[in-house]
Formats: structure tokens, sequence, C-alpha cells
């Protein structure tokens, strides 16, 4: 993941990259909270779930799915409750809170802002402004706001202050977002915009409240919620900077984060076409000897096919094991074509066994200078255009097959066009 | 005595009987096929060429040129493609959303081949019955996705837009509508003895020839192969679905009409079902990276389109950019078996033997 992700980064430009950083940054403070408020919301149902799921048959699958639509309703209803739950539950920080340092208080405080103004978000753009229930969700809300403010009211402790600004100014953010998403977004791109807009408008608010906090301290501790929205724009202004380098630097902590978290997960286990694919090596080197194959993986990016690489002079020999050998049996040619890898050429078959259900890749890597490997349309007549196709695009011959000449090209074209070296040819220039 | 001699005949590429620009170069002695040679490649558009200069949403209007008799289909499989390789889990309502166009379009287009082949073999009235409920078809997909025949729908991750109000139940309606309407045509058509003399012991293939010659979908599923990969190897959500898989045994002409027919109440059993579990809300759209790369490696996929097996192949070198991309397209794979059919019929059943395979030259010629 985190090497995705890195990789993905480079085509950006910085300011691309920062604006990502942040969003990522929020995504898992959003995911954190939706835990937390999964666990509180159903820790039973929660812990069940995975093994049951693991159990289930096809029949119970269809009937779960048939209940899980009517169920949504019912978890919506639930989520709303969690919410207000957690309303409630944003007073009670104040009494745990002077046991942390600030450092973290600060955090906290600005993760557990952010995630409420992405859930809203999130629960709006679902609801689309048609359910109406969207009204008692906008109340405790409200109520919410109201607790979360006397909370930070409470907290005004000078050492408090900063924090509180942050909570107060992430709120106000919020309220801006809610009224950009508030808009009955008709599509999805709407909706991405409007988040969009708030994530920035998040992050933007939090540098600001970092920067005015300062003012504050002086200034005196009501003064966060009487702010009004105009003055954000400027501490925005000034912020933004700020704001950036703090994306920059959550981001890079998120992704050591997500790194250390991909890591364990990296150790797959062995798929379960593993024994299948032992089967067939057993099977091939039983019959054609120890030094056939060139190399046998599961293909876990394709659905876990057993592929077979076979060297190009046992290419033949092994395509007619396949389907000709009576455990294996593979009667069926389901795609065959070829690919120019620069240093070689490959030819990739995917065979199919109607009588064991099983499939397997047979692929042949091929020298680029000669270019030629064995034709297998004698073993399945399906090939044989294929093979026509591979020869007149790559310009791969295949001895023994019946006709081997252009088929997509008329037959006076010059080169291969998908090789990756090819120039097209034109008399003219 | 009648004296008969060999000749060529050439018919296309421009033939209305080949629904595109087939060319098949025949020998004929008096009426009799001695050989056929198809010739194709008129439609070369060179798609996996030009994919290994696109971005993987970029590939999608493509794919929608290829079959453009069932693009919901072609959209899906490279959609799949990429999420399969870059394990990505599908939204809920995506999945049924994309589903529903999928056997929207594989009834429509069964439509197209229903009325085409009839007219082809000579009556002209299905063909305006079938059309008539082909264009419901093609307006609701058309509300969906502001496009009648190339959609470009959907997108890796879920599809570009959501049902519009009252859209899913347009689909429910039409589903009893079908239903008659289907009913109407088998009163017209099915037990109609100039049509069964037709089709019926002409274009025989057998089992073993079947999957010797790499057919499948409707080609396959006639010969008593019971095969679909929507059963065999499920994919997006279909196993949700209780469906089954129309299987004839004859081989014939007469068995490939009766086994698309089925089809197409099948995919109305799938529509109502889908229609029926359709999510109440959700979004349609998974959180995909804004530039898609598919990590280092390769894939192939295949599913069932309405020709059958519909596959693709990426090898991704992690670019934005497929390093190779190849289709595997049906109608390509399925016509290699028409000069073998050729050889010795009368001439008069070329044309129902070519239409009973059911090709998109879109599709042939890639």
């Amino acid at each position: 993941m985190t090497d995705k992700q890195n990789e993905s980064n480079e085509g950006l430009s910085i300011e691309e990259q920062k604006k990502k950083a942040a969003a990522e940054a929020k995504a898992k403070a959003l995911e954190l909270a939706k835990q937390r408020q999964a666990e509180k919301a159903k820790p039973v149902e929660s812990a069940e779930q995975p093994t049951a799921e693991l159990e289930l048959t096809k029949e119970e699958l269809k009937k779960k799915a048939a209940a899980e639509a009517k169920a949504k309703a019912l978890e919506l209803a639930k989520q709303r409750q969690a919410e207000k739950a957690k309303a409630a539950e944003t007073a009670e920080p104040t009494t745990t809170e002077p046991e942390l340092t600030k450092e973290e208080q600060k955090k906290k405080a600005a993760a557990e802002a952010k995630a409420k103004a992405l859930e809203l978000a999130k629960q709006r753009q679902a609801e689309k402004a048609a359910e109406p229930s969207d009204t008692t969700d906008e109340t405790s809300d409200d109520l919410a706001k109201q607790k979360a403010l006397a909370a930070a009211k409470a907290k005004a402790a000078a050492a408090a202050k900063a924090k509180a600004a942050a909570a107060a100014k992430a709120k106000l953010a919020r309220e801006a977002g809610g009224d950009t998403s508030a808009q009955p977004a008709s599509d999805d791109e709407k909706a991405k915009a409007a988040a969009k807009a708030k994530a920035a408008a998040a992050a933007k608010a939090k540098a600001a409240a970092a920067a005015k906090a300062k003012a504050l301290r002086e200034a005196g501790g009501d003064a966060p919620s009487e702010t009004p929205a105009g003055d954000d724009e400027k501490a925005k202004a000034i912020a933004a900077a700020k704001a950036k380098a703090a994306a920059a630097a959550k981001a890079r902590a998120a992704a050591n984060a997500k790194g250390a978290a991909a890591e364990p997960a990296a150790e797959e286990k062995p798929s379960p076409n593993q024994p299948i694919l032992d089967t067939y090596i057993k099977v091939i080197k039983e019959h054609l000897g120890e030094d056939v194959l060139e190399d046998s993986y599961i293909n876990r990016l394709s659905k876990d096919v057993p592929t077979l690489v076979a060297k190009p002079d046992t290419y033949y020999k092994i395509a007619e094991f396949l389907k000709h050998n009576d455990q294996l049996r593979f009667d069926y040619l389901s795609e065959m074509h070829g690919t120019d890898f620069e240093t070689h050429f490959e030819v990739y078959n995917h065979l199919y066994s109607y009588v064991n259900r099983q499939s397997v890749a047979l692929k042949v890597k091929i020298d680029r200078t000669s270019a030629t490997t064995h034709s297998i349309t004698p073993l399945w007549e399906g090939a044989n255009w294929p093979e026509r196709e591979t020869f007149d695009l790559l310009g791969i011959h295949f001895e023994g097959h019946p006709n081997l000449s252009r088929i997509m090209l008329p037959d006076d074209w010059v080169g291969h066009p998908l090789r990756k070296d090819y120039e097209p040819h034109d008399v003219e220039v | 005595m009648i004296r008969t001699e060999e000749m060529l005949l050439n018919v296309g590429p421009q033939h209305p009987s080949t629904h595109g620009v087939f060319r098949i170069v025949l020998k004929i002695d008096g009426e009799t096929i001695i050989e056929a040679t198809p010739v194709i490649g008129y439609l070369h558009r060179g798609t996996e060429k030009l994919a290994e200069n696109l971005q993987y949403t970029q590939i999608i209007p493509y794919t929608d040129r290829m079959d453009y008799l069932a693009a919901m289909t072609n959209n899906y499989v490279i959609c799949h493609a990429v999420e399969t390789m870059m394990s990505l889990e599908i939204p809920e309502r995506a999945e049924y959303l994309r589903v529903i166009v999928m056997e929207l379009g594989r009834i429509a287009s069964h439509l197209v081949w229903f009325g085409t082949y009839l007219l082809d073999i000579g009556a002209m009235s299905p063909f305006l019955y079938a059309f008539r409920e082909r264009e419901a078809i093609i307006n609701m997909l058309n509300e969906i996705c502001g496009a009648r025949l190339t959609f470009n729908y959907m997108r890796v991750g879920g599809v570009k837009w959501d049902a519009p109000d009252g859209w899913i139940e347009k689909v429910r309606d039409f589903v009893p509508y079908m239903r008659e309407e289907l009913a109407g045509y088998h009163d017209l058509v099915t037990g109609n003895e100039i049509f069964l003399n037709r089709v019926k012991g002409i274009g025989f293939y057998t089992k073993e020839e079947a999957l010797n010659y790499s057919l499948s979908g409707a080609n396959l599923r006639c010969t008593g192969t019971n095969w679909d990969l929507r059963k065999d190897e499920p994919y997006s959500i279909y196993e949700r679905f209780d469906f089954d898989i129309p299987v004839f045994h004859t081989g014939d002409a007469w068995a490939r009409y009766q086994c698309r027919m089925q089809e197409i109440e099948e995919s109305l059993k799938i529509l109502e079902q889908a229609v029926e579990q359709f999510p109440a809300e959700g979004p349609v759209m998974a959180k995909v990276p804004r530039i898609i790369k598919p990590p280092k490696g390769e894939a192939f996929v295949r599913i069932e389109s309405p020709r059958g097996e519909i596959g693709c192949y990426i090898a991704s070198e992690g670019k934005k950019e497929p390093y190779r991309l190849k289709f595997r397209r049906p109608s390509f794979y399925n016509l290699q078996i028409l000069p073998k059919l050729l050889v010795g019929e009368n001439i008069s059943n070329l044309i129902t033997i070519l239409g009973g395979i059911d090709i998109v030259l879109g599709e042939v010629d890639g």
C-alpha cells in the first residue's frame, strides 16, 4: 500500500502531494473515529461477524445480501444514535484530559473535530438531503456543538486555551463545510468537490487556529466562539503556509504508521490454489522429466491462477501433455496472445479444463531475434486465429501453423505494430 | 443432367447480413459450398496499441466500440481487470447498478440478434417488435449514462453516475412488460414451421468441436455444455441471484436460438432480484487514487458477455498506462468455426449459420 502511494506521488507536484497527504491524514482520523463508533455501537456484532462470514454458504450469502439491504436502514439509525451518544461524551474528556500531555490533547481534539466534520459530510453525502431524518441530525449536531463549546470553555485554563481555539475553529470549519454540502449535491462530482473543499477548509482553519491561539491567550478565553467567519479568512491566509507544513508532517507520520501496519499484512497465507499447482508440477515432472519447466507460481494478481512457464523447447510438449493427460485434461483454450517485453517475447495461454473445472496459465518466453515458437493450433483449433493475430501484430512465427498470414492488417503492411520498437512505415515520408 | 462447375463468390465486405464489414470468399460448386475463407480486419482500429498510451480511465470509451451492442460488459471487463489487480472493494450500490445495466445490455443485445437474425432469414416483422423493446432498454441506459450505445458508464471502483430518481422503478416495470412481449415472440416465431425448417439441424457441431474451437456463450451452451462464467466463476455479485443457465443439446442453429431466447428470461429474473435487493443508499464509487496505477504484474480476467467469454489481460509496470492490454473478444474466437461449418452446405444456409454465431464485427476486428 505504502509503496503504491509513494509511487503514485511521483507524478504529482508538491502542491498536490501536500493536498493528498492532508486528505490521507484526515481519512485516517475518520477511520479511527469510525472504528470507535462501531465499537461502541455494536461490540457484539463486530466480534461475531468475521467468523460467521467465513462459514456462510452461497445460499446463506444470498439471504444475507437480501437481509443486508434491509438491515442498512437500521444501521443508519444506529449510527445516528451512536453519534448522539458521542456528542454527549464530548463533555467527558474534560475530566480525563488533564492527565494527557498538551501535545496529545491537541492532537486528540483536532482529530476528533476533524473526524466529526468528515463523518457528517459523509453522512450527508449518503443521505443527499432527501432523508427526513436530516433535521434530527442537525439538531443533535447543534447539541454536540453546544456541549463541546461548554467543554471548551470549561477548559479555558491558560494551558488549554490553544486547544479550545482549535476545536472551536474546527467547528467553524465544519459549519462552513456543512453549508456547502447542504446544497443538494446532484452527483458524485459535486459531492466530491464539497468534500474536498471541506477538507481544505478544515486544514486551513486548524492552522488559523494555531496562529490565533497566541493572540487569544492574551485576549481572553471566550473569544474563539465569537470569532466571526470573516476573520477566519485573514487568519487562513496568514497561516496557509503553516497549515501546509503541518499537513506534510502529518502525512509523513501517517505514511510511517501505515508502512508499519502494512508490513505484517504483506505476509500472505498460501493461496488456495497452491495444492492444485503442486499437483500439476508433480504430474508434469513424473511424465516429462524434472527439467521441463522454467518457472511456476501462483499469480496473485490474476485471481490466483496457477501459472506455468515452459522452456522454449518444451513448450509444445507441455501444452500437448496438459491437453491429453488424463489427470489434467485441459480441453479448452480460453485465451492466447503475445506480449513484447523488450528483452523477450512472451506467449500467454489461458487454458481451462471442463473435466476438472480448473484453470492454468501456460507461458513461454521467446528469444526476440528469432521470434519463433511452436504452434499449438494442432492441439486447440481455437488457437488458429489468435496465433495469426499474434503473428500479424507482434511478428512471432508459429511453426506448424496451417495458415500463418496477416489477419488484421493488409498483407503488404510493413512491420508489427505491437512491438515496442515499431515505427510506422510511410513511403511518402 | 445439369452440369455444374466451381466458381468463386465474394460475399461482402459490404453486405447487410454480415452486420458490419465482413468478407467471405466462397468456392462453390452449383449451390454447394466447397470452401469458405473469411477475411476480417476491415474494422481493426488497433485498440490494444492505442491503449498502451492511455490511462486506464481513458481506455474505457474505446471498449464501448468493440462490442457496441453490449458495451456495458466491455466497460465492466476492463474495470474488473484493474480492480482485481488492485484488490479494490466495490460499493454495493455500484455493483447492483453494474449488474442491472449489464443484464439490460444482455437483453438488448439478444433482442438485436433475434430481430436481425429473423430478418436475415426472411421474416420482416419480428425485427420491428424486437427493436421496439430494445428501444425501451436503450432509453433507460441513455437516462443513466447519457449515451445510447457508447456508454462509458463504468469506472475503476464503481460507476460514474448514480441512477436518477425513479430509474429503478422503470427497470422494475420493464421486467413484466418484457416477459409479456417475449411470450409474444414465442407465439410469433418459435413455433413457426418455416422458421423451424430453416434452423433445425443447420450449422451442427458437437460439444468436443465447440471446445476445440474455443467457442463460448450460447454457441457453447447449445451443445450441452453447462458453462456460464456468471455461475461457474462468479464475479461482481452474481452469486446472490437465483437464475438458471439454459443448456440445449442439439448443437444446431435451432438450439442457439432457444438458448438466447431463454437467456433473456434468465436475465429478467436477475433484473427482478437486483431491483428488489437494490440498496436504498450508499456511494457508487469506491475510494480510488486519482491516478490509477495497478501494481506491477499481469492479470487475466474473463466474464460472460452476451456473445460469450470476454476477457481482459493487463500487463502492468505500475505506471498509469498499461504496458500491454489485450482483450479476449468472444466474437473473434467464435467466428473461427465458420469455414468448417460452411463446407458442404447449401449456399442459402450461409446466412443462417453466420447469423447463428452472433458476431459483432467491431469486436471481431478489435
